[in-house]
C-alpha cells in the first residue's frame, strides 16, 4: 500500500522508471507477471484506484475528452472506459510544420477489475481537469464495522 | 526552416536539483503566425499550472490535484508522481513577451507568436 494517490516517497519511482524504461527497450516487453489486463506503458489513459472505507475510486487521466462522449460500463466487476480523442493536428504543408506529435489521438479502451467488495450497482462518474473520476461504493457488508462486545457476565 | 533552432528541448534541464516530475507528452506545430505548442496535463488546474519564461527558455509546470480523501489507500497506480515539468529553448524570433496559454479539461494550450519582423515577407528583387 502507497500512503497516497499519487505521492510517493522520495525521488524513487521516477528514477525507477527509467531504469525499468531501459531494460524493456534492451528485452523487449516486461518479464515481470502483471495483471492479465495492465496494459503496456503509455497506454491511454493512464489510471489510479485507490480505496477508501466507503469506496473503489477510479481516477484515468484522460485530457482532452467531451466528457459526455465518454463511455463508462460495468459488467460482472469489469469496469470498462472507452472513448476516442480527435487528432487535432493540422495538415503538414509548406507552411505548416509539425516538431512534435506525441499526445495520443484515436480510439481507446481500458478494462479495469474492480475489487470484490465493490458494489456495481451504484457508480459515479465525474469528469474533471482532464481526469475521470470514478466512484464505486463498497458493499455495506464489505464496510468496517465496530463490533460490540457484549458483557457475559451480566 | 531549422526544427532545432526554433524549440529546442532543454533535456533534463535541471532535473538533479528539481524534485522529480513527469515528462507531459506535447503536440508542437509552427505556421507563419509562430508556434502553438499543446501539453496533456491531466488533474492540472489553472491554479496549480505555472509557465515561466527564463531567458530563451520556457518551462511549464503543473501539480496534480485529484482532490482524493485523505484516508485513501491506492492499490493500483500508473501515474505514480503528481507533477508534470517539460522545458523548451525558443528561438529569438518568437515573441515571448506575447504568449497566450489557455487551459480546459487538462489540455495546456501555448501560442508563442512570432515577432513582427520574423513573419515571412516578399522580399522585392530589383531589375538590376
Amino acid at each position: 500500500m502507497f500512503p497516497s494517490l499519487t505521492r510517493f516517497p522520495g525521488e524513487l519511482f521516477p528514477d525507477f522508471e527509467a531504469l525499468q524504461r531501459q531494460v524493456e527497450q534492451l528485452l523487449g516487453a516486461s518479464s515481470w507477471p502483471s495483471s492479465i489486463r495492465a496494459a503496456g506503458r503509455g497506454a491511454f489513459p493512464a489510471i489510479n484506484m485507490g480505496v477508501t472505507a466507503d469506496a473503489v475510486e477510479i481516477y484515468a487521466f484522460a485530457p482532452g475528452l467531451d466528457p459526455g462522449r465518454i463511455d463508462v460500463s460495468l459488467d460482472k466487476g469489469l469496469l470498462v472506459i472507452s472513448g476516442e480523442r480527435a487528432d487535432e493536428l493540422p495538415q503538414e504543408s509548406d507552411k505548416v510544420s509539425i516538431y512534435a506529435d506525441e499526445r495520443f489521438s484515436g480510439a481507446f479502451r481500458r478494462a479495469i477489475t474492480l475489487p470484490e467488495d465493490a458494489d456495481p450497482g451504484r457508480v459515479e462518474a465525474s469528469y474533471r481537469n482532464g481526469v475521470l473520476r470514478i466512484v464505486v461504493p463498497k458493499r455495506e457488508s464489505a464496510k468496517p464495522r465496530r463490533v460490540e462486545v457484549k458483557d457475559a457476565a451480566a | 526552416m531549422d526544427t532545432n533552432q526554433t524549440v529546442l528541448e532543454r533535456e533534463g534541464h535541471a532535473a538533479a536539483a528539481e524534485a522529480p516530475a513527469l515528462l507531459p507528452p506535447v503536440d508542437i506545430v509552427e505556421d507563419e503566425n509562430g508556434i502553438t505548442l499543446k501539453a496533456d496535463l491531466p488533474g492540472v488546474s489553472r491554479e496549480g499550472l505555472s509557465i515561466r519564461v527564463d531567458g530563451d527558455t520556457l518551462t511549464v509546470e503543473g501539480a496534480v490535484a485529484l482532490g482524493e480523501s485523505k484516508d485513501m489507500q491506492a492499490v493500483y497506480a500508473e501515474v505514480r508522481v503528481a507533477r508534470y515539468r517539460r522545458s523548451f529553448v525558443l528561438a529569438r524570433d518568437l515573441d515571448t513577451e506575447a504568449i497566450d496559454a489557455a487551459m480546459k479539461n487538462g489540455v495546456l494550450t501555448l501560442c508563442v507568436p512570432k515577432r513582427e519582423q520574423a513573419k515571412p515577407r516578399r522580399i522585392e528583387v530589383k531589375a538590376g
